[in-house]
């Protein structure tokens, strides 16, 4: 049975595998320099990395093949392997061999499972391995938001599910979840697209509804200065509904800031002097004058601070094991669902 | 044969076009609100909508789907529409009844393609129409930093793909490459990965190998204006300098070299210690005293009498549509050209 | 001869595997002609060209006056159902009367009906759903509405059992009375071949061995059984199809126009089966070994 799974899936092993591989090695060669430059000169090596566009572009590959690598396992890998035994037969000729449902479906999900596991973890963990000077700093300086990748902390959702251990639970999931669209749809290629779609969905909702659940956030509030105001959100000078603070938690993923009073209430409406905190527009930035003291003076006073609720990056590997056990538990069902979907397949 | 071809892609074509109607309402439905802001306040938009997490959210995914759609129509359209027949021998139905072979693949490419450039054309024009205040402000800005997705310039390669009529482009060929591997390979499943494998080259060949033709390019050689280099990139504080950025002055224009070159013209690898001093004093130390200025503007003058100046070769913001429409155009050509490949396939099919 | 299937040395190459080589046959019209031969002889290969979904390698084929396949008009004067009987499993059976109307000219819409009628098929229910049986009296259906002056069937019973097998024959039998049309079908169960067809092919080995009407067949062979003697004493006109000896006893089979009058052989009428199986059992001594099919034992 062993040798049969394999013999249907070698192909698909082959082309994955040497693409992993490829991955893996270009990380191998590169990997050591990186350290280096971090090690002469810490200060500076974000800009220096970021400059070096073979290094950004094998990170940019990497975080989008740690997000794609699971849908393709699932959609190529999972999806046709019961499915395509259906469409084309060929179940019943296995199922008269002397081999049982349970043991041809353990057979191929738990080949599929190793094989889907090992890949995403080659891709996943070769990153991280290769990123570590790159999170040194960031999680230092608080790296740089938008538009360069290297910069972004890497427990923030841009890249969490791309690194680390993760990967390994979403290709896991994925791949079951190939597996049971195919069981129950019968044709491969729907059961493809409701297994990308299905994957797709699973990224979008699992950072809000589930990773940030999975260990106890911070909070902290911070008095509010002229060295944290830098700005104001709201729909005119006389409405202003959020100010914009600059929160130090370098590395963290933060996932609200508010402004509540000293009895931890939130603050909806704010007095209307608040936007005399900031010199108005158009003017230079300076040091405050008397008019922006006093603004800031009457904040603390009033028992205003902002409130910040955020998961600090040593919480990262927590989040990780944690997610990825999620993940793994979720497969466990899935693949349990499958062999119930087999032993009533006809 | 239209009646069949239909029938057999309807299901397909509703879960693409749902999925489509959806973005573009959501597009329709923010849009004005944005024009809106920009038209009170046209400087601080960029600002403002930065801080739009919903807006952004809207803006990624319609991003994100000008690139994924033209990937998905290949592989979900065009892989299966003929190696799923072969796969289940219909095709000798098909062919048996009186239609010729070039009429039933004429009437299946004809549908597929228009689906898939309508569904490109909706994605990529709902998305510009939506994007247009954020098109404008990045075209009226001073500076070249990109601190969030909303400064990326259309023109850069993040976006270009995306937007404007290229999908249209991008989701025709797909759909042909999709149909061909289909037809030559046999199988609904290895054409598929194939189709996807093709289409990810093709989004890697296009940025970096023809698109920078398409349209003459800029080419200017100026004087490194004082202050205008960014940062210095070496090994470390003691390694060689390898590289000065230079900040360049055009938004919304697509940079394809800024190097800097020397009085004969070659491009220069390794600098002088001294252009340090171009930089000023690291930041926090204490700035704005008399002898850190005296010294920048010595050092930049420096720069001018050795003959350094910056080569800077772009596409200007101004070229957007033109190359738009060739990238198109030549997408186009490629997808007609597998149909003809396509064509003779089929005719040699069994 | 009037002929609706001609062929002239044709031949197909499967990369490097030859499935027919210099096949010449002709192929009267306005008849049921059965071809029959062993598995991997030929038969769906010469099927597929003379119906278009397969192009020659060498020799030419002309099928109602044209090259297969070469436009409508061409198409339109031949259908066809393949060995596995495709249909769309996605489609209801309406939708594939309908696919069928869209597709040909000179679909008669009333037969459709009236077949799916009489078969007792749910015309809302998908032809994924239906049986083997039903599949392929659907995929039947298709090919007689189609109309068409030739009809060619590849294997269409094979998956049936042998009920649905002989109302699917009885059925098209029906229909070629009704629509006189020549149809060419393929089968290696002599037994369906002799109810329905009044011409039969044997191909073996890409060779045509015997073609004729299956009456004329019948009246010319002759099983001989008389004392062992070598088969090369027969009279000229007696040509020997098979031969087996026992020790005493020798047992020929033969063709021959003339009566057999030689009084030392019993002379039996054959079976159709019987006939066949010996053209296809000599054929296959021949090309095993070139051994000659008589042995003289010391």
């Amino acid at each position: 049975m062993i040798w049969l799974t394999w013999r249907q899936s070698r192909i698909q092993v082959a082309v994955a595998g040497s693409a992993a591989l490829a991955f893996a090695a270009a990380l191998l060669l590169t990997g050591p320099h990186l350290a280096d430059a971090y090690a002469q000169d810490a200060h500076s090596f974000l800009a220096w990395v970021s400059a070096q566009r073979s290094d950004r572009t094998l990170y940019d590959i990497g975080i989008l093949a740690g997000f794609v690598l699971p849908a393709l396992v699932g959609a190529f890998w999972g999806a046709p392997m019961v499915a395509r035994e259906i469409e084309a037969g060929t179940h019943r000729l296995v199922w008269t061999q002397s081999v049982t449902r349970d043991r041809w479906l353990g057979t191929k999900v738990g080949l599929g499972l190793l094989g889907a596991m090992v890949a995403a973890g080659v891709v996943a963990l070769g990153l991280s391995w290769w990123a570590h000077p790159i999170d040194q700093v960031v999680n230092l300086t608080g790296g740089s938001d938008g538009g360069n990748i290297l910069g972004v902390p890497r427990i923030l959702p841009d890249v969490f599910a791309a690194r680390g251990l993760a990967p390994i639970g979403y290709a896991a999931i994925a791949f079951a979840f190939g597996v049971l669209a195919g069981a129950v749809l019968r044709r491969t290629v729907p059961a493809m697209a409701v297994t990308v779609a299905a994957y797709v969905l699973l990224q979008v909702f699992m950072p809000g509804l589930v990773r940030t659940h999975l260990v106890g956030a911070h909070a902290t509030t911070t008095p509010i200065t002229a060295e944290t105001l830098h700005g104001f959100r709201g729909r005119g000078p006389d409405r202003i509904d959020d100010l914009l603070i600059d929160v130090d938690t370098p590395g963290a993923w933060v996932r609200s800031t508010r402004t509540v009073l000293a009895s931890g209430k939130k603050v909806g409406t704010y007095p209307f002097w608040v936007s005399t905190c900031l010199p108005p527009p158009g003017t230079e930035p300076a040091e405050p004058g008397a008019r922006e003291q006093s603004c800031f003076d009457r904040l603390a006073s009033a028992g205003y601070g902002e409130q910040v609720i955020y998961h600090p990056a040593s919480q990262y590997w927590a989040l990780q094991w944690r997610e990825t056990g999620v993940l793994l538990a979720g497969t466990g069902l899935l693949v349990a669902a499958s062999f119930w979907r087999v032993r009533r397949l006809t | 044969m239209i009646w069949l071809t239909w029938r057999q892609f309807r299901v397909n074509a509703l879960v693409v076009y749902a999925a489509l109607l959806a973005v573009v309402a959501a597009l329709a439905l923010t849009g004005p609100h944005l024009a809106d802001v920009y038209d009170q306040s046209a400087s601080t938009f960029l600002d403002w909508i930065a801080t739009r997490r919903l807006d952004q959210s809207l803006y990624v995914v319609g991003t994100v789907g000008g690139f994924v759609v033209p990937a998905l129509i290949g592989a979900f359209w065009g892989a299966p529409m003929i190696a799923r027949e072969l796969e289940a021998g219909t095709h000798r139905l098909a062919w048996s009844q009186t239609v010729t072979r070039d009429r039933w693949l004429a009437t299946k490419l004809g549908l597929g393609l228009v689906g898939a450039s309508t569904a490109g054309a909706v994605l990529g024009l709902a998305t510009t129409w939506w994007a247009h205040p954020v098109d404008k402000a990045v075209g009226a800005r001073t500076d070249s930093d990109v601190s969030s997705i909303f400064q990326v310039a259309r023109l850069s390669p993040q976006l270009f793909a995306s937007r404007g009529v290229a999908p249209i482009g991008y989701a025709a060929l797909a759909f042909v490459i999709g149909v061909l591997a289909g037809a030559v390979i046999r199988r609904t499943v290895p054409a598929m990965a194939v189709t996807l494998a093709a289409y990810v080259v093709i989004q890697i060949v296009m940025p970096n190998f023809v698109r920078p033709h398409l349209a003459t390019p800029v080419d200017t050689s100026t004087k490194i204006a004082a202050g205008s280099i960014h940062g210095i990139m070496g090994r470390g504080p003691d390694g060689p300098i390898e590289r000065i950025d230079v900040g360049s002055a055009h938004p919304g224009a697509w940079v394809l070299t800024n190097q800097t070159v020397d009085a004969n013209g070659a491009t220069v690898h390794s600098f002088g210690k001294w252009v340090t001093d171009c930089l000023g004093p690291p930041p926090g130390t204490d700035k704005g005293s008399q002898t850190d200025a005296a010294q920048k503007q010595a050092c930049y003058d420096r720069l001018a009498s050795e003959g350094y100046r910056q080569h800077l070769s772009y596409q200007p913001a101004g070229s957007y549509w033109a190359l738009q429409w060739r990238e198109t155009g030549v997408l186009l050509a490629g997808a007609a050209l597998l149909c003809g490949a396509c064509f003779w396939r089929v005719r040699r099919l069994s | 001869m009037n002929a609706v299937i001609s062929t002239a040395g044709l031949g197909k190459r499967y990369r490097r595997r030859w499935a027919l080589t210099d096949c010449t046959l002709d192929v009267p019209a306005g008849k049921v002609v059965g071809l029959v031969g062993p598995n991997g002889a030929g038969k769906t290969t010469l099927l597929s060209m003379a119906v278009g979904m397969l192009a020659p390698t060498t020799g030419t084929i002309e099928v109602l006056g044209g090259r297969p396949a070469s436009g409508p008009e061409q198409l339109a004067k031949v259908g066809y159902v393949a060995q596995d009987t495709p249909t769309y499993t996605g489609l209801t059976v309406d939708e594939h009367l309908r696919l069928g109307a869209a597709l040909n000219p000179r679909w008669d819409d009333a037969v459709a009906r009236d077949r799916i009628r009489r078969l007792g098929v749910d015309p809302a229910q998908r032809a994924g759903r239906l049986s083997g049986g039903q599949r392929a009296q659907l995929a039947l259906t298709l090919g007689i509405a189609k109309r068409p002056e030739l009809l060619v069937l590849d294997e269409p019973v094979a998956s049936l059992d042998p009920l649905a097998r002989r109302e699917f024959l009885q059925d098209l039998m029906e229909a070629v009375a009704e629509h006189e049309m020549s149809v060419v079908l393929s089968s290696h169960l002599v037994s369906d071949l002799e109810r329905v067809c009044d011409h039969l092919i044997v191909l073996v080995d890409s060779r045509v061995q015997v073609a004729g009407d299956i009456d004329d067949l019948l009246a010319t062979h002759h099983r001989l059984t008389g004392p062992r003697r070598d088969p090369e004493t027969l009279p000229a006109d007696q040509q020997v199809i098979s031969a087996s000896h026992t020790d005493r006893q020798s047992t020929l089979l033969v063709r021959t126009e003339a009566p057999v009058l030689d009084p030392a052989w019993s002379v039996d009428q054959l079976g159709l089966e019987d006939l066949v199986l010996a053209y296809m059992s000599g054929a296959r001594d021949v090309a095993r070994d070139e051994r000659p099919a008589f042995e003289v034992l010391s």
